[in-house]
């Protein structure tokens, strides 16, 4: 398979009025052409940061310390700013949490799609115009004559974020990066947002990278998925992989936290307990093991390197060294995802 | 049915907004009552008018028209200070924001003890002292935070801090507005757990408000589904859940991702169009129990209809 992207070794740190503050401690990850990559983990784990600089829009105070991040055989971090501004928008489309805060309250709407167009395919204005409706009408917005003459501040929550997909799309990017597009949303809308972006994704053969804290969302959209935690990937699989094998202890947690709707009220779910660590002094050896049950001698020692499972899983976790003791997965968590075998199963009869 | 007694009777209440001309109907006509010792979910996409309900019944807002009875007494309306005491002491709010719901200049010990200041429950500092370092022991914090200001604390901690000042008064009912859905996800595990202690320790009763579904049902044992102000579905958890009648709790339903990818992928969405109804001055939906403890809200002819598919 065709690899579009490709980040290799990636260090990040900012430099806050505390100190460095470590935000990514070695990314490595690739998407191939077509698929769907979501980065899933808690907030302060970095995975905001890693698209950032994929699209090189980090603050000031950011400084990528090593890696290499490359997309289409171009190496994206030597390029001048200039060089770049012809792959950000037209090559990688952004889609961003908040659909308020990235449209310009006192721009119509119009206006915001057809800027796009005329500042980076040098269209003519009444060219782009003509775009701009069939992007609105094609992201599912009703009336759009009419609503291209609108401000954001008349549209709904769900109908701005179609907007916001439509600016991302106007330049016909190959690569689409969603930061939590639905976090703002409620499910009835992030159920239609979701549906929309499959479709556009089929439509044109898009590669998509989707970030999310939602498990249920990632089932819905990935095709393979990252977990990162304090700044690394800890595991990385299919979809397939993730859900129903999981091997580290943290995907473990995050997959058995959440009451789901088989859950017995009552229940005591299982938690992780403590905090994340503070990325100011990243903890030494494994960074989860504080927060681990599972937790051995050497994870407070030495961080563990990426382990392969199988050809498309691997998982860095010390536990998955042949000289570990064999631990399995907790047994409720063993429950659950046999339950939701057996569901899925009679569901696609 | 039912003999215990209920704590909370929300009647027929309104809550309308005026703008200018307009009207915004928040919360139309919302009738149900909390037992004893239970929790009761509230679930509704935002602007469903379930926030504005549970402000209105604890006076943060006045209601338009429409009764709330606790504990035997009326409390909407005019009261006097010694009824305003009653309510304000034994009705508390965890609110969504932990970090909005604190004041940043206050200690914990502060924050913590107010309440039961202004109530005037213990009779002496030092009880009160004891009391604050308690509460913060039952919500998983130590009697050293006491001291310290919000801004010390994280997210999960601060919402641990604001259950302690609810607890504090003894309420007998609690009403939680979105209580998790500010924090990260391995820390909702954490004040899910808590809240669940808590409410089989002390014998809470909880008015739980939320829009994630799969919370609400693992938290609640009953259940009021709301849309555009009216509560459009009511039923225990498990009865709502196996068999939800009410078009758009279907579609709620089928909106929250399941994580489970070879089932999720393959669902099938409803989307709900009010206009399948179509009421008219003959037909005007009202609450119907179609099966005990289950209420829908629907017409006479849906109901029928209704009937007429089920044989």
């Amino acid at each position: 398979m065709e690899r579009i992207l490709e980040v290799k070794d990636l260090h990040i740190h900012f430099n806050a009025f505390a100190g460095a503050v470590k935000a990514i401690r070695g990314v490595s990850f690739h998407l191939n052409k077509g698929e769907t990559l979501a980065i899933v983990g808690e907030s302060g784990s970095g995975k905001s940061v890693t698209t950032k600089a994929v699209t090189r829009i980090l603050p000031d105070n950011a400084v990528i310390d090593n890696g290499e991040i490359t997309y289409k055989g171009m190496d994206l971090l030597a390029m001048t700013e200039k060089e770049f501004n012809n792959i950000r928008g037209n090559e990688i489309g952004l889609i961003f949490q908040d659909p308020l805060s990235a449209l310009d309250p006192v721009m119509k709407i119009g206006k915001q799609i057809t800027e796009t167009l005329i500042l980076k395919q040098k269209m003519p204005k009444k060219e782009a115009e003509a775009r701009a409706l069939e992007l609105m009408k094609a992201v599912g917005i009703p009336n759009a004559e009419q609503r291209f003459h609108e401000y954001p501040f008349q549209f709904s929550g769900g109908m701005r974020q179609r907007i916001v997909i439509a600016i991302a799309l106007a330049s016909n990017p190959q690569l689409l990066i969603c930061d939590e597009p639905t976090t703002a949303l409620d499910v009835t809308i992030q159920s239609q947002i979701l549906e929309l972006i499959k479709k556009i994704q089929k439509e044109r053969n898009l590669s998509v990278i989707f970030i999310t804290h939602d498990l249920g969302v990632v089932a819905n959209m990935a095709d393979r998925v990252d977990v990162m935690y304090a700044g690394k990937i800890v595991e990385e699989g299919t979809v397939e992989d993730i859900f129903y094998d999981p091997k580290h202890p943290y995907t473990w947690s995050l997959l058995a936290s959440m009451p789901n709707l088989d859950t017995k009220g009552g229940d005591e779910l299982m938690v992780i307990p403590g905090t994340p660590p503070n990325m100011l002094y990243p903890p030494k050896g494994d960074a989860f093991a504080p927060r681990n049950h599972y937790a051995m001698k050497i994870d407070f020692d030495r961080e563990p390197p990426m382990f392969k499972v199988s050809d498309t899983h691997y998982a860095a976790t010390w536990l998955l060294h042949p000289d570990a003791p064999k631990v399995e997965m907790p047994a409720h968590l063993k429950h659950r995802i046999e339950l939701q075998l057996k569901e899925a199963e009679k569901y696609n009869g | 049915m039912d003999n215990r007694t209920p704590i909370l009777e929300v009647k027929h209440l309104c809550k309308h907004f005026y703008q200018g001309k307009s009207v915004m109907k928040a919360v139309d006509d919302v009738s149900f009552h909390v037992y004893k010792g239970e929790t009761f979910g509230l679930v509704g996409e935002s602007g469903c008018g379930k926030t504005t309900t549970g402000r209105t019944i604890i006076r943060l807002y006045g209601a338009t028209s429409g009764e709330v009875w606790f504990n035997g007494n009326r409390i909407d309306g005019k009261l006097n200070k010694e009824e305003t005491k009653a309510v304000t002491s034994k009705m508390q709010m965890i609110f969504q924001d932990p970090v909005a719901s604190l004041n940043p200049r206050m200690t914990v010990e502060e924050i913590i003890s107010e309440g039961a200041k202004i109530n005037k429950i213990f009779a002496t500092e030092e009880e009160l002292k004891a009391n604050v370092h308690k509460m913060l022991e039952l919500v998983g914090l130590t009697a050293e935070h006491a001291t310290r200001y919000p801004h010390e604390f994280s997210g999960g901690q601060r919402q641990r801090i604001c259950i302690a000042r609810a607890l504090i008064t003894k309420p007998d009912l609690v009403i939680a507005d979105e209580p998790i859905s500010a924090l990260d996800v391995s820390i909702q595990a954490q004040v899910l757990n808590l809240m669940n202690k808590l409410r089989k320790e002390l014998g809470l009763t909880i008015l739980f408000i939320a829009h994630d579904l799969s919370v609400v049902k693992y938290f609640s044992e009953r259940i009021a589904v709301m849309n555009r102000g009216r509560i459009v579905e009511m039923a225990s958890s498990d009865l709502l859940y196996d068999n939800p009648v009410h078009p758009y709790t279907k579609s709620l339903l089928s909106a929250i991702p399941i994580p489970n990818p070879l089932l999720e992928k393959k669902r099938e969405r409803f989307d709900y169009d009010p206009s399948i109804h179509q009421y008219d001055e003959q037909n005007q939906p009202k609450m119907i129990e179609i099966e005990p403890g289950h209420l829908v809200s629907m017409s006479d002819r849906e109901y029928a209809a209704y009937l007429g598919a089920k044989k």
